[in-house]
This record gives structure tokens, sequence and C-alpha cells, in this order.
């Protein structure tokens, strides 16, 4: 499993996992023989490597898991057809800890120790902004997936892309009307006091304001946060609808005690899926969700109009209609986030064969060739959906889908459409020298 | 909110986060009371005790109350044996030394929270409280659980005060505390004491996460908090005194619970730390702690 450095070695390991069998009996021949991959690779080329930077302990390590899982079966999709330019992709993953400082340090070792194409797969928010400068030092591709606005913003640098999952500004854009519409006009945010959570402070109000509503308080919780009773009070009575963003292990709880708090006499409810990702929705104590409505990137349930790829993407993966691991009903799957994974993937192909990728010294050609996208096509390569993509501003935009708990399920009650979440580019990034 | 049930919430959420810290804290302080061990991995054990909890509920299933008494009693058990372990193989060898154990114990820290993490997952999994019943006030509702915490709390703290005071095990752990060669010379076996109060530290927290993991969840770095806190109340009450413990548990969680509430929770962990300097620079054996010899 491990090679001699300890590194995990996804393009072995992956062949040999049990759960990533049943997604491609197209790929059953190979699994039989691990050693396969490599040596009839061997004679044109070595690997592509793709630095993985995963979030396998710290705050975000129910992410780092399941993005992990996801990348693997988009690898062994990927490498089954043919691979990139012809030659196999290997995944090399390195644990951020889900911290700024030791981001940066990955993606250095990555650009200087494995000597990878690019870097990749990274969610938290503080861990993109703490990493991309190190990817632009060392002029590495950094294909993040972390949906939060840092990339479109065009604070970071020209190495940094988000090719594979909306970020929050365009998500808020675009589900302001419905909530206007639908939930209520006095709003209260409750948002992480980080970087992430300061995406929605900030736009949501103007989004809100657009659509005739507004938004009364903003209540800032620190991430290591465990209890949530004491910043109750400051919700105000005449709140029409609490729009709730929470991250980390604590979310739970965050919501036992909003029942607690208000019982059944509560205000309209909308939040992040984020709140919940990788927790069973019929847990106890959040039955009080009952009724309440979501933000899901992808949906985590099987929903009655799914596409074919959205279906063979679940397929691939190993998750099953209700979004949890096959054969594990409690291991429940950040569905809402990961499938950016399998995206982007697929959009670092679509550049490198546009490129003519060759190795390290084509990373300013690649960077190149993915500003020059514009639009992806929903398939199997893009399940969730159709995207255009901006390479001013190295972002994509797709659809977000509402979604209400009903009877234990998320159900998808609206899709908004990608013109809802377009704005104003804030600058460009390929007026940055290479 | 008007000002009085504010004010209400406010302190009831403090006394929640004082009867589990008391616990917790009082655990930290024995240890380093009789052994002169500053036990890092303290917060370990908190974590262990609700991971087990966890454990424990979801095998037994039926009736959540059922599950969480026998996690009561089997948990802290199970957290004792283990420190036990840890104590005959670790810290023995190292002869208790303060600077060693200092260290060894940041080592079990790790290793334990990445056994959690590779056995127990990454994910924040929920206890079922033993009972669900929501207290309804005037002006918002609360958990009648909660509350529960604040006496069974009170009722533990008494038990291992009586223990303390009012039996021959107390006093030799007492004995211990004030001179361990004296008390050898008087044949006390130390080394037991060592380990069953090294145990019993242990167990203390994983009591105290038990009680906390039904309106928290389970999750592998739930350690940190607990220590951070339980190392200033212990600063604040006074290495080794219970009296002090408690007294200092009550001041940081009461304020901790009003501060953060009516201005905000970094304010509440400024002050907190603030007092612990101001303690340390004018009092540094603590509230009421005696000097140590």
């Amino acid at each position: 499993m491990a090679d001699k450095n300890g590194f995990f070695d996804l393009s072995k390991t992956a062949l040999t996992r049990r759960t990533a069998l049943k997604g491609l009996a197209a790929g059953a021949g190979l699994a039989v023989a691990p050693g396969f991959v490599r040596y009839s690779q061997a004679q044109s080329s070595a690997p592509i490597k793709i630095g993985f930077q995963s979030h396998r302990t710290g705050i975000g390590a129910a992410y780092g898991r399941w993005y992990e899982k996801t990348t693997a079966a988009a690898v062994k999709a990927i490498n089954a057809a043919g691979g990139i330019n012809g030659r196999q992709v290997e995944v090399i993953i390195e644990d951020d800890g889900t911290d700024p400082g030791r981001g940066a340090e990955v993606v250095g070792k990555f650009a200087t120790q494995h000597k990878t194409d690019i870097v990749f797969g990274t969610l938290f928010s503080h861990v993109v902004i703490g990493s991309a400068p190190a990817a632009g030092e060392n002029k590495m591709p950094y294909f993040v997936v972390s949906e939060g606005h840092h990339v479109a913003s065009t604070k970071l640098n020209r190495y940094v892309f988000q090719p594979g999952i909306t970020d929050v500004k365009s998500q808020i854009q675009s589900m302001a009307p419905w909530i206007a519409a639908n939930a209520g006009k006095k709003v209260t945010q409750i948002f992480p006091d980080f970087a992430f959570g300061y995406d929605h402070r900030d736009y949501l109000p103007p989004a809100l304001k657009a659509q005739g509503a507004e938004v009364i308080a903003q209540i800032a919780i620190p991430p290591t946060e465990s209890s949530f009773t004491k910043y109750f009070p400051q919700i105000p009575p005449e709140t029409e609808v609490i729009y709730h963003v929470m991250v980390g292990p604590a979310v739970l709880t965050f919501v036992k005690e909003l029942g607690e708090f208000y019982g059944s006499n509560r205000p309209q409810l909308f939040g992040f899926i984020d709140s919940l990702e990788a927790t069973d929705i019929n847990s106890p104590g959040l039955e009080f969700l009952d009724g309440s409505h979501f933000w899901e990137g992808s949906p985590r349930y099987a929903q009655a109009d799914d596409s074919e790829a959205q279906k063979a993407y679940r397929a691939a993966v190993g998750i099953d209609d209700n979004g949890a691991a096959v054969g594990d009903p409690k291991d429940v799957s950040t569905a809402a986030h990961m499938f950016g994974c399998w995206e982007t993937l697929y959009v670092v192909k679509k550049a490198m064969e546009d490129a003519g990728y060759k190795g390290p010294e084509d990373r300013a050609k690649l960077v190149e060739a993915t500003e020059a996208l514009t639009a992806f096509a929903e398939g199997p390569e893009h399940p969730q959906g159709a995207k255009t993509f901006n390479g001013k501003i190295h972002q994509c935009f797709g659809i977000q889908n509402i979604s209400k708990v009903e009877g234990g399920k998320l159900k998808v009650v609206h899709k908004t459409k990608i013109e809802d979440g377009l704005y104003e580019a804030e600058g460009d990034y390929t007026k940055q020298a290479l | 909110m008007h000002f009085g049930p504010h004010l209400l919430l406010a302190a009831l959420e403090g006394l929640v986060t004082s009867a589990v810290l008391a616990l917790t804290a009082l655990g930290l302080s024995l240890v380093f009371g009789v052994m002169r061990v500053v036990n890092v991995a303290h917060g370990e054990f908190f974590m262990l005790g609700a991971v087990l909890a966890w454990a424990i509920t979801a095998a037994i299933g039926g009736h959540p109350a059922l599950g969480f008494l026998a996690a009561l009693v089997i948990a802290p058990l199970i957290v004792g044996a283990i420190a036990l372990v840890a104590e005959r193989l670790v810290l023995r060898r190292l002869n208790y030394n303060p600077e060693a154990t200092i260290v060894a114990t940041i080592g079990m820290l790790y290793i334990i929270q990445q056994l959690a993490l590779s056995f127990y997952g990454p994910e924040a999994r929920p206890v079922e409280p033993p009972f669900s019943y929501r207290i309804l006030l005037p002006w918002f509702g609360y958990s009648g659980y909660k509350l529960s915490i604040i006496a069974a709390s009170a009722l533990l703290l008494i038990a291992t005060w009586l223990v303390l005071t009012r039996t021959r095990i107390g006093l030799i752990m007492r004995a211990t505390q004030y001179d361990s060669e004296t008390a050898q010379a008087f044949g006390i076996p130390v080394g037991r004491v060592y380990g069953g109060v090294f145990a019993l530290g242990a167990m203390l927290a994983a009591i105290a996460a038990v009680l906390i993991v039904p309106i928290s969840q389970a999750h592998y770095l739930m350690g940190q908090d607990p220590l951070l806190l339980s190392f200033i109340v212990v600063i604040i009450g006074g290495l080794g005194s219970l009296r002090g413990t408690v007294v200092a548990a009550v001041l940081i969680g009461l304020s901790d619970g009003i501060i953060s509430m009516f201005f905000s929770p970094t304010l509440a962990k400024i002050i907190a730390t603030l007092l612990v300097a101001m303690v340390l620079v004018f009092r540094p054996q603590g509230l009421f702690g005696t000097t140590s010899r």
C-alpha cells in the first residue's frame, strides 16, 4: 500500500480496494493485476503526478476522507480510459492537518520533493489562502475544491484555480431570490468566524437587499466553539429566517441547542449543508431540522430525476441512494462538495490535453490552457451539471440546489440557473506574469 | 431578550461548563498534587471517555438511558485501566521525573489522539441523552438534561471529597501527597498509590466526558479545550486543592458563560488567561493552595 517513503500510492491502492471494484466493471481486468498499470505504461512515459493536499487530520478530516475516495474513483476511471495524454495518473497524498501553515509546507514539499505536476484537492478556505503563496512561488498549478470566494476575488495568484465547484459569492447570489420569496425577508446570519464565514457575511446582505429583504443581525462564532446557547439571545425576536453556515465537529450541538432554545416555535431555517456534511440527517436531536431548507452543491440523496451521469458517478464513488458509503449506512458522505474533486480532475485532464502537457516544464502552458477553457457540458465528466468557466478569475459557475428536509431525507425543491450566479469580475489573473 | 432572562441563561450555561470543568480539573489536580506529574494527556482521557460512551451506547441500543448508564459505569473503568497501563509502562519507568513525564505525556496525547482517529474516525458522533426533557421558561427553552449534569457533577464532587477526607484510601493519598518519602517509610505502597491516583484522575475526566457527550459529541479532537481550561482552573485554584479546584471551576465557568454572552467569547478567554497570569505573579501557589515543599 505505502511505498518506501511512506506515501500512499493511489494508482495501486484504488485497484485493490473492494468498494472501488464495484464501481467500474471495465476495470476488473486491471484489478486482478495491480502491477499491470505500471509496466504497460513504462514504455511511453512515467505517470503524471498529482499532489493531493488532503485534510486527513484536523477539523476537516471527515471531508478529507471523502475527497480521497472521490479522487481515487475519478483517477481510476481516468486511468481505465487511457489516462491523460496516454500517461497514467498517480496521486500522492500529503496530510495538511487542515492547517494553513502546514498547507504551505505541503505545497512546498510537492514542488521540491515529490516534484508533482500539479497540486490539487484543498477544501478549507484558510488552508487555501495560506497555501496559495507557496503555489505561486513554486510556479505550481494549484487546483482547489474549496467553494470560497478567495480564488475568484483575484486576491490570490495566477497559479490558483477553482474549476470544479462554484464559489460562495455566486451561490449566495443565485439563491437569495428564493430565500427572499419563500423563507422570509428579515434574516439573521450565523456563520463561522474565519474566511469561509466572511464570504457569507460580506455577500449575503447585498444579495438579499437586491431582492427587497434584509440581514438584521450577523453572529460570528469561533470555529472551535463547542456550545452555542449563549449566542442565541443575540438573535432578534423579529427574525423570520435564520441563515446558518457552520463547519466543524460541533454542528450537531448547534442544531440541538437551537432546537432546545426555540422548541416548535422557530423561525424558518436556511442553512448550508456544510453544517451537516458527513452527518446523518436522522441523528438524534436533528428532528428540529424537519421542514427546513439547505443549500447543496450536489444532492446527497438520490433524486427522482437524476441523470445517467449522476447515477454512474455515485456508483463509481461508492455511495448509495442515501448518500452513505455502500455497505455502511452510517458512513455518510460529503456529497455536496466532493463531486468537485471528480470534476476538477477532468478539467485538469482537458487542460493538460489542450496544452500538450509533457511535464513540469509545461506548467505555464497548463495555466494558459486552463484559462482558455470556457464551459463544461453536463455528462460523465461533470455529473453535477453544466458549468461555465471564467479564465480571468479562474472560477467556474454552475447550478445550485435548494433541498428541503422531508421524512428524514433531503429533497431538491429548487435548482438555480447558471446565469443567476454570474457577477462582475473583480480582477484579471491573466494580466499577472507567469 | 431582556437583561434578567439573558443573565439567567448566561448563568445556566456557565454552571454547566463549571460542572464539567470541575470534574475534569479535579482529575488533573489530583494527579499533580499526589504524583507531581503534569499530565498533558489528561484531555485525551476525557476524549476517550466520550468516544467509549458512543461505542457503548451504540453497542447496547434499546432505551437511551440504558446505554447511557452502562457508559457511565463502563467507560470510566476502561479509561482507568488504560491510564493504569500507561502509568506502569511509561511514567513509572521514568521515575516520575517532572520534566521527563511532561514530554512522555505529550507523547501519550498524540498516540491516544491518533489511535482514536484511526479506529474511531474523524466524524463527530452523537450520543442520545438518557432523557430529553425541555424545560420551558417564559423567555426561552432549556435542556433538562443540562441541569441534571450540574446535579450529577455536584454529587460526584461530594463523593470524591468524602473519599479523600473520610476513608483510609484518602488518608493514604493525602499522606503520599504531603511527603511521599516519609509515607513510604511508614509502609505506604507509594508505587501502587501513584498507579491508583493516575487511574482515578483519568476516570474523573472520563466521567465528565460521558456526562457532556449527549449535549456535545464524541470527536477525536475534543480533548484540547478541556485540557487548557483544566490547567487554568488548577493554576487558579491551587494544585492539589479540591476546594480550590471547585471554586476556580465555578469562577471560570460562570465568567466564561456571562462574559461570552454579553461581550465576546474571545474576551472571556483573554480574561481567564489574564487571571492565570495574575495568580502566578501574586499568589503562585493558587488561591487555595499551600506552598509546595
